[in-house]
């Protein structure tokens, strides 16, 4: 591949400046070793160092740079920049409050996030080495426990922007029931209560917005049907 | 009142179910009612109330609108949770939208019964 010029609209907006928002044209010529989105924003960030946005692994693997690309929210380090139509429009994570430029505040976020206590509740004594599980009920996790809360779920989620106080969003929800079907886990009971509520669980109305964006492939929504059923199952 | 997010009524199963159920019910009967029109191809009123007469449409009928309305009643609910936030506002709306659906139930009964 040669070198190219590749077309940008960003959003822009630094509060201690700005009155308002608004979107910067800017173009940028890039290396034929430069791939993904992430290697354009780091020249980006060279040609003007005022471009502001979260990175950290560059590798898909910490979740720091997710954001709206071309109207869909994604990695900016897993994305192929030759697929994407130009100019390309980039703007934050829909929903959240913008800090600057590509930044949001994501405490709302986590705080749901903690709010189902995702860690692992076993009140018997450690045992010498490890709990172990059967390779049977291990297999149920897979497809949980690779969720690097990068927010691009739950910020892709209608139920999540009218209600993100109250609805625990996709990323919560999957990470629910990670520790629901995780067979060490002592409080299963304690976990459904928590959710049986018309906001925590049942906002999603499974359009499936959160299977679409997943930049690691995760399903959301399978997550959340498989909550429901247990809730169905210890109910009828 | 202190303004903290307050969330966990312990609700939420039950109407879930009852929204699926209720689907379910309308989707049965639309089918049973287009496969009966098909057969029956009413020109007229007389052949019209003709199927009406059968105790068992009434039955069925009766069934789908009251799904009906039971599923209207929790697609309204959430409309109402989503968009109105004044507790004591999205209460009456609430109670006006049991009030009418309540009414709609007794309006359809007559009307079923009087053909």
């Amino acid at each position: 591949m040669t070198k190219r010029t590749v077309q940008f609209s960003i959003y822009r907006y630094d509060p201690d400046k700005d009155e308002r928002p608004y979107m910067q044209d800017i173009s940028v010529e890039l290396e034929p070793t430069d791939r993904k989105l992430l290697d354009a924003l780091t020249k980006l960030k060279a040609k003007d160092d005022t471009i502001s946005y979260r990175r950290s692994c560059r590798e898909g693997v910490c979740g720091s740079d997710a954001m709206n690309i071309n109207g869909k929210n994604g990695l900016a380090c897993l994305t192929d920049i030759d697929s994407l139509k130009q100019p390309i429009v980039l703007r934050p994570l829909p929903g959240l409050p913008v800090i600057r430029d590509l930044i949001v505040d994501m405490t709302q976020f986590f705080k749901q996030y903690h709010s189902i206590k995702p860690y692992l509740i076993n009140n018997d004594p450690p045992p010498e080495r490890e709990r172990l599980q059967s390779p049977e009920d291990r297999e149920e996790l897979n497809g949980l426990y690779e969720c690097i809360l990068c927010a691009c779920c739950s910020t892709s989620c209608p139920s999540f922007w009218w209600n993100p106080d109250k609805f625990v969003g996709p990323a919560g929800l999957l990470a629910a029931y990670r520790f629901i079907a995780d067979t060490r886990d002592q409080a299963t009971n304690e976990r459904l209560d928590n959710l049986d509520d018309p906001y925590r669980l049942f906002r999603c109305h499974t359009i499936m917005n959160c299977v679409d964006v997943c930049p690691k492939g995760l399903n959301p929504t399978k997550a959340i049907g498989k909550i429901k059923e247990m809730m169905v199952k210890r109910y009828v | 009142m202190v303004n903290r997010i307050v969330v966990g009524a312990h609700y939420g199963l039950k109407d879930w179910i009852a929204q699926r159920a209720t689907a379910v019910i309308m989707a049965v009967y639309s089918i049973l009612m287009a496969l009966v029109l098909l057969m029956v191809q009413p020109g007229d009123f007389h052949t019209w109330r003709g199927i009406f007469a059968h105790g068992f449409v009434k039955f069925i009928t009766f069934l789908f609108l009251v799904s009906l309305f039971y599923h209207a009643w929790i697609g309204m609910r959430d409309l109402w949770m989503d968009y109105i936030k004044p507790t004591g506002l999205r209460l009456t709306l609430h109670v006006l939208t049991i009030l009418a659906l309540v009414g709609y139930t007794g309006w359809a009964a007559s009307i079923l019964w009087r053909l």
